[in-house]
């Protein structure tokens, strides 16, 4: 009994991972463009809310959810230019305007969200991988959606971007040494606008799927910040994409490890195993930044690192 | 002939109200070392800094091998062959040798091949005088390390005219030696022309064809190399005739140590080793020579010292209490500390010179006691005193410690570190980047301390400042004390052998 209870447990939190991982994954894939680059993006809080409304709405008028998952990344990305456009014109602190952009985007999609909190959308297809299975929480746990994937690809693609593109390349240089970038003759400003605006894009199809995937529906308690732990997660991360994949597994599991205990009947402290990620946030941030470690990895022009 | 020709005429720059280059001509021939000449702040670094497009020229023109040519940024300079390697460092520190490298060709391809680019480079290293590592990121790299860094980039872009900001500063003789000569070949078979700025006559006279001094903006005189003697360059660069003071140490080293180190050990960056000092005393009275090739612990040494690294074992005493570079200690035990590559590591870059000057102070009164309240016009005129007595050149004194030329920072931090009683002077490279006249006046500077009763650690790249001013000298390879020797009858060979690990 006991056993049976722990696999259940095991694959409760497993489902949950992936599940609740995707969006942790894009939001700190883009946070991690943008940052690589020399700045930080705390808007991107507002670009997965902001991206959770509009896929929802644009799926629900179109009908069809990854017409939605386009119109998030475009809402997103116009936040990011909203953010690089302002942060280059004059000279402002990137993390006050990230704060700023932060509370536009989620300001903008409770204005205009309103309408579709009631009307259900048409939700993104998964993908069946436990189909050899008998057991059904199995079959339902291995419903996995096809953006987990693409959202490891783009993670993987961005490590090898890194090392072995121009484009990675000059992202890297123009985030690590603004005078080694004038030397060569790049446009600084450029490269962060262009990185600051695809990072936000990301962050907005992270939106996406938590209104079209998991939990699968529009409201207002959506995100419960966890664009703002994603930045976190890339400072954990030290910078690396692929690092960045395993931290938002491993937040995925913290954030199910609460919803999948009620499910095997432990229903005591159910608050403070869903103040997991956040604990993991405190303790992961402490072991990363301790005194006496250098912050090995992180971009040389981030405006806390200088 | 690759190498081309460079012609500049009535070069003005200013910065705000400052001129820093003022109606500047000179003429440099294809195939020739051109050396640039001038003290702290004469405006050679701004001027070769227009040639390349990095700054933009108020009024003149260049001519680049036969054709005039509007230089409006670096991409300008880059495409007409000119290649410049930097007084501070422009390599991206993240990145590897190799990375930087490779990324500063203006073809790079859309997608790297590295494996085909690492053999390219592996065959450009075999034919360079000296090797550095390729896969460590440069920021891990000593300051002679990322020099040679700056210069293989230029050799690796094969450039038509390559110009060297004080080149040598922090690099060992030896190593100096390699990089001139190779400069010298390149340029006599034609390969390249060679535009340099350096503060040592020697290697003028040595290296140079032909040369121009600058004297504050503007032109103070040149011609060939041959037809000037040491004493002409140094007369047109300060405008009256320069007599080296000779340096007298008086006054024999105390029988008891003020600093004590023991089995000091730390952590090294990225594999390399780190500190393992089994014993080190320095006395008052006394200067204690460092030897070494950069990146053998020196920097590890002085960071540990300076409270920059944590050690992870032994001790450091000073006047028999135990020292821990926090601020108040080397207020309390008078440690003061001129680390190499002052702007970054002794500097608040952003900040007036005045509040730089005041690093030290700004929180007590001048009896030391602590204040809440800053004395805004105390801190002034304190700044004010120590900009004239280090006769440190700056716009103003409240101009950004940041825009002053690089002999005006190393000035201004030996200024504020020899305010006020000194008791432990620790220094690494206190001459980079000097001109005669600043070098002499610190080395002056220095051996005073030093008799006034400082303990003082020299910790220099530079083997015949060494010989000049120590007492005693020790070598340090990998992260130990590997060979002792009283200063005076020092065997520069014998020291030169340990420094190589060869003992
Ligand atoms: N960006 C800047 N803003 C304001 N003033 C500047 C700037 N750059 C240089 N200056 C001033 O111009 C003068 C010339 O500086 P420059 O760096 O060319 O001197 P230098 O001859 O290279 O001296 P050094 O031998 O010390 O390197 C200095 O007085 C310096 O303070
Ligand atoms: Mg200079």
């Amino acid at each position: 009994m006991a056993s049976g209870a722990l696999s259940t447990l095991a694959i409760a939190t497993l489902a949950g991972a992936l599940r609740v991982s995707t969006p942790f994954l894009f939001v700190s894939l883009g946070e991690c463009l943008t940052e690589k680059s020399g700045r930080i993006n705390l808007g991107n809080e507002g670009a997965l809310v902001l991206g959770a409304m509009t896929a929802y709405a644009g799926s629900y008028l179109a009908g069809n959810p990854w017409l939605g998952v386009l119109v998030a990344a475009t809402c997103g990305g116009l936040l990011g230019v909203l953010h690089a456009g302002l942060c280059s014109l004059t000279r402002i602190n990137d993390i006050a305007m990230g704060i700023a952009i932060m509370l536009a985007g989620t300001g903008i999609a409770f204005f205009f969200g309103k309408p579709y909190v009631q009307p259900s959308a048409p939700l993104l297809p998964t993908l069946p991988l436990g189909l050899w299975s008998d057991s059904p929480q199995i079959r339902s746990a291995l419903e996995v959606s096809p953006l987990f994937f693409i959202g490891i690809v783009i993670g993987i693609f961005m490590t090898w971007a890194f090392q072995n593109t121009r484009a990675g390349m000059v992202v890297r240089i123009v985030g690590d040494s603004a005078d080694a970038a004038r030397a060569m003759g790049l446009r600084i400003n450029l490269v962060r606008f262009a990185a600051t605006a695809t990072g936000s894009a990301l962050a907005g199809i992270g939106g996406a799927f938590l209104s079209l995937v998991y939990p699968g529906s529009w409201n207002e308690g959506l995100s419960s910040g966890q664009g703002l732990i994603a930045v976190a997660l890339v400072v954990f991360a030290r910078w690396e994409p692929l690092a960045c994949i395993g931290a938002a597994l491993l937040f995925g599991a913290a954030g199910a490890l609460g919803p999948s205990l009620q499910t095997v009947g432990v229903s005591q402290g159910y608050y403070l195993f869903n103040a997991a990620p956040y604990l993991l946030t405190l303790v992961l941030m402490f072991i990363a930044v301790a005194p006496g470690r250098r912050m090995r990895g992180a971009p040389g022009e981030l405006s806390i690192v200088r | 002939m690759r190498a081309i020709g460079v012609e500049a005429a009535g070069v003005t720059k200013r910065f705000g109200a400052f001129t820093a280059l003022d109606d500047v001509s000179l003429k440099v021939r294809p195939g020739t070392v051109h050396a640039l000449l001038g003290e702290n702040g004469a405006g050679k670094s701004t001027f070769v800094k227009c040639l390349l497009g990095y700054y933009r020229a108020d009024s003149g023109d260049f001519v680049i091998g036969d054709r005039q040519e509007a230089i409006a940024q670096p991409q300008d300079a880059d495409r007409l062959g000119l290649g410049m390697v930097y007084q501070h460092f422009t390599l991206v520190p993240s990145m590897s040798a190799a990375e930087n490298l490779v990324m500063a060709r203006a073809d790079v391809p859309r997608v790297i091949a590295w494996k085909a680019e690492r053999k390219r480079l592996g065959e450009f290293m075999s034919r360079m005088p000296f090797k550095i590592p390729l896969d460590i990121a440069l920021g891990m790299l000593a300051a002679g390390e990322r020099q040679k860094a700056e210069i293989l980039k230029q050799l690796y872009l094969q450039r038509r005219v390559i110009v060297l900001d004080e080149p040598t500063s922090t690099l060992t003789p030896q190593e100096a030696e390699d990089v001139l000569n190779l400069m010298r070949e390149l340029a006599t078979s034609g390969e390249l022309t060679i535009i340099i700025i350096t503060h040592k006559l020697k290697e003028v006279m040595a290296f140079a064809d032909e040369v121009t001094v600058l004297r504050r903006g503007r032109m103070a005189g040149g011609g060939k190399v041959g037809e000037l003697t040491a004493i002409d360059m140094t007369t047109m660069m300060i405008g009256a005739a320069h007599e080296p003071g000779t340096l007298t140490r008086s006054g024999d080293p105390e029988a008891a140590a003020r600093l004590t180190i023991r089995d000091l050990r730390s952590l090294g960056d990225h594999g390399r080793a780190g500190l393992d000092i089994a014993a080190l005393d320095v006395r008052p009275h006394e200067i204690l020579g460092i030897a070494g090739v950069s990146g053998n612990g020196q920097r590890e040494l002085m960071e540990v010292l300076g409270g920059q690294r944590p050690p992870t074992g032994g001790e450091i005493r000073v006047a028999d209490r135990s020292y821990h570079a926090r601020r108040n200690e080397m207020h309390a035990l008078g440690v003061r500390l001129l680390p190499e590559e002052p702007l970054r590591n002794a500097c608040a870059p952003g900040m007036s010179v005045i509040a730089n000057l005041n690093l030290r102070t700004f929180d007590r009164t001048d009896n030391g006691a602590r204040r809440f309240w800053l004395d805004r016009r105390r801190m002034a005129e304190r700044g004010r005193t120590m900009i004239e007595m280090f006769g440190i050149r700056t716009p103003s004194p409240d101009a950004p410690i940041g825009a002053l030329s690089g002999g005006n920072v190393q000035r201004s931090v030996l200024a504020r570190e020899l305010d006020g009683d000194v008791e432990v002077l620790i220094v690494a490279n206190p001459c980079f980047g000097l001109d005669v006249k600043a070098v002499a006046e610190i080395r002056a500077r220095i051996v005073a301390a030093r008799n006034a009763g400082t303990a003082m650690l020299l910790i220099s790249a530079d083997l015949d400042e060494l010989l000049e001013l120590s007492d005693r000298i020790v070598v340090m390879c990998e992260g130990k004390i590997v060979y002792e020797t009283p200063g005076t009858g020092a065997d520069a060979h014998e020291i030169g052998r340990h420094m190589a690990g060869h003992a």
